[in-house]
């Protein structure tokens, strides 16, 4: 069995070697996969809290990242690809966040895992990352780990660098704006890398960590049965002593960055109106405007 | 003890991108807001042959880290080219692009030099800390690093671009072996149309839900034809198949921030205004006045796309012509 989508993999100078899938007609193969998720407000519409001058997301309802659904179905879709694989969602926030990891049961992810602690409050991306990449070793001690799925960013902070951090600290391989996860095996992924000027593919070896970008697919609601298994499910919980991290090195003191102040952006009061007239005297007045404005 | 501000310039397909002088610019404010010099690395399959171009633009020093992997981005082999160009200077401060590759690059190099890390970072402060949008874009979060050396991301359209002046730096060639590689670089596929990239594009014209279909899209493209503007659209019209996915401005999209601005037949949602909001003008077209790009538009053209468009694009090809006469 092959699971590959025919794509021409040979380089067009003839640089690279050409590379032959990898074939496991009559043999087993199956894929561990993790997804980490977030738990975030469910409203990006905050404003700011006077007493710390920090966004006020007290009372605001959490919900799962949004571009985390990509992640989430993508996993889903690869088990779906592979029969036999096992797929786990991990987070890493207050214990309310175990909820987004009931939303992934919800959406055919088999296990969740959630690191928690007062330790981990105010982590900013490098010390979340750090969280993860260790929760990720002690799974993969465990069970071994191939591939490790994000979404493109999170709604709150939004830096959309977690999962390339998290790479880093494990050592693995990572790629950014996956739109397509072409073809997988036990030992390599190949995937195809949204950039600015065209699409390229990248092959990596396993285990590795792959973010997505909204494109890779169209995340389907949850199922009944998900539902179901959401309700009875329960959760592996773990602090920073049982993932081997100094409660120093995650949240604010493990973080690199540190938020000082949250501000209103400055308003954009309406300008010029443009409303009587024929179509052609308002394009006349429009352009009239911009060629003014030397912006044309 | 870190000194320095070092912009890195990852040249990827062997050429300087749009953003490449926008880095030195937002590079020599953090220079002369922390009174350290302005040093510069490029990276890639040919640094040396463009090392030259960025050591005539305001910067003390320049290392060229140059090997045949590295021509296309692998990000792995970027960042450990990067953290060896830091290894020469020490920097305080290293400056990257918010494009897909400087993110990336950035992410990574935080963890291999085990330095904090703002993304998207949109003004600086005279004294060194960084603004960056967030929450959408309806708040912005004020940073300072605890780390001795800090890495930012600059948006793209944000800073001057530095110009050719004075004499030209020194260029020192940095030895880099980028080892075995656990990422395979395979193919690059350009763009089929060689259409203006939104991120680096001085105009966008950009269409919503009311445009009503591709064909409305034609409309668009004729008016962005003439502006010699990129095309952008909402999230609805994407998800609507009317028009490609990269071509998405928005949360779930591209961030742009160019000079002029006009969305057609966009409401204006929030997650839609995230990734434009910064332009510099922006135009509404659209039959409801009420709308909240209409409210917030620098000019609101309120009619019918069908209309409007096509008497827009007559109007500029016209006194194009004019000009072109004339002269």
């Amino acid at each position: 069995m092959t699971f590959q989508v025919s794509t021409d993999t040979s380089h067009p100078d003839g640089s690279f070697p050409i590379w032959q899938n990898c074939c496991y007609d009559g043999m087993t193969m199956a894929l561990h996969i993790i997804v980490c998720i977030k738990s975030t407000p469910s409203s990006t519409n905050l404003g700011i809290d006077p007493a710390t001058g920090l966004p006020k997301t007290a009372g605001v309802p959490l919900t799962i990242n949004p571009f985390d659904e990509f992640a989430l179905e993508e996993a889903v879709r690869l088990k779906e690809r592979v029969p036999g694989s096992t797929t786990t969602a991990l987070t890493v926030g207050p214990e309310s966040a175990s909820e987004v990891l009931r939303e992934a049961i919800a959406r055919g992810i088999d296990s969740g895992v959630i690191v928690t602690g007062p330790e981990f409050d105010g982590s900013d991306a490098f010390a979340a990352s750090l969280a993860l990449s260790a929760a990720i070793k002690k799974i993969h001690a465990d069970k071994p780990v191939h591939l490790v799925v994000f979404g493109k960013n999170t709604s709150d902070v939004g830096a959309g660098v977690v999962g390339t951090q998290t790479g880093a600290w494990l050592d693995w391989p990572s790629v950014s704006a996956v739109k397509k996860i072409d073809a997988i095996d036990e030992q390599s992924v190949t995937v195809l890398r949204m950039m600015e000027d065209g699409v390229d593919t990248l092959k990596l070896a396993l285990p590795a960590c792959v973010c997505t970008v909204k494109e890779i697919n169209e995340p389907r609601l949850p199922s009944l049965k998900g539902k179901m298994a959401s309700k009875k499910a329960v959760f592996a919980k773990w602090t920073a002593t049982d993932l081997g991290l100094q409660p120093q090195q995650v949240g604010t003191s493990g973080s690199g960055t540190k938020l000082l102040k949250a501000t209103l952006p400055p308003p954009r009061p309406g300008g010029l109106r443009i409303d009587g007239g024929s179509p052609a005297e308002k394009a006349a007045k429009l352009v009239d405007i911009l060629v003014e404005r030397k912006l044309i | 003890m870190a000194n320095g501000i070092l912009v890195i310039i990852a040249a990827q397909r062997g050429a300087l991108s749009a953003s490449s002088y926008e880095l030195l610019g937002a590079g020599r404010q953090l220079a002369d807001a922390l009174k350290q010099p302005l040093l510069a690395a490029v990276i890639g399959a040919n640094a040396k042959a463009l090392a030259p171009d960025i050591a005539g633009r305001g910067v003390e020093k320049v290392f060229a880290v140059g090997h045949p992997g590295l021509e296309n981005f692998v990000e792995e082999a970027y960042a450990k080219a990067a953290a060896a160009a830091a290894g020469k200077c020490d920097p305080s401060r290293i400056v990257l692009p918010s494009t897909v590759a400087g993110r990336a690059l950035a992410a990574r190099l935080s963890v291999v030099l085990k330095s904090g890390l703002t993304t998207d970072v949109s003004e600086i402060l005279p004294d060194g800390r960084v603004r960056r949008g967030f929450f959408s874009g309806n708040l912005i979060a004020e940073v300072e690093f605890k780390t001795p050396l800090g890495i930012i991301s600059v948006s793209p359209m944000t800073f001057p671009r530095a110009e050719a002046a004075g004499p030209a730096a020194a260029i020192e060639d940095v030895s880099f072996d980028p080892g075995t590689s656990k990422t395979q670089f395979v193919s690059y596929q350009a763009e089929a149309s060689r259409e203006i990239d939104l991120g680096a594009a001085e105009k966008v014209v950009a269409g919503g839900f009311g445009l009503g279909g591709p064909d409305g899209f034609k409309l668009l493209y004729d008016l962005a034809h003439v502006l010699g503007a990129a095309v952008g659209a909402s999230r609805r019209a994407v998800d609507s198949g009317w028009i490609a996915y990269r071509h998405q401005v928005g949360l779930t999209g591209r961030t742009v921030r160019p000079k002029l601005y006009i969305a057609v037949g966009i409401s204006g949602q929030i997650q839609h205004l995230a990734g434009m909001s910064s332009s510099n003008t922006i135009v509404a077209i659209n039959p409801d006045k009420d709308c909240p790009l209409m409210q917030m538009a620098s000019i609101a053209l309120q009619g019918e796309y069908a209309d409007v468009l096509p008497k827009i694009t007559e109007e500029i090809k016209r006194r194009k012509g004019a000009v072109a006469a004339a002269a």
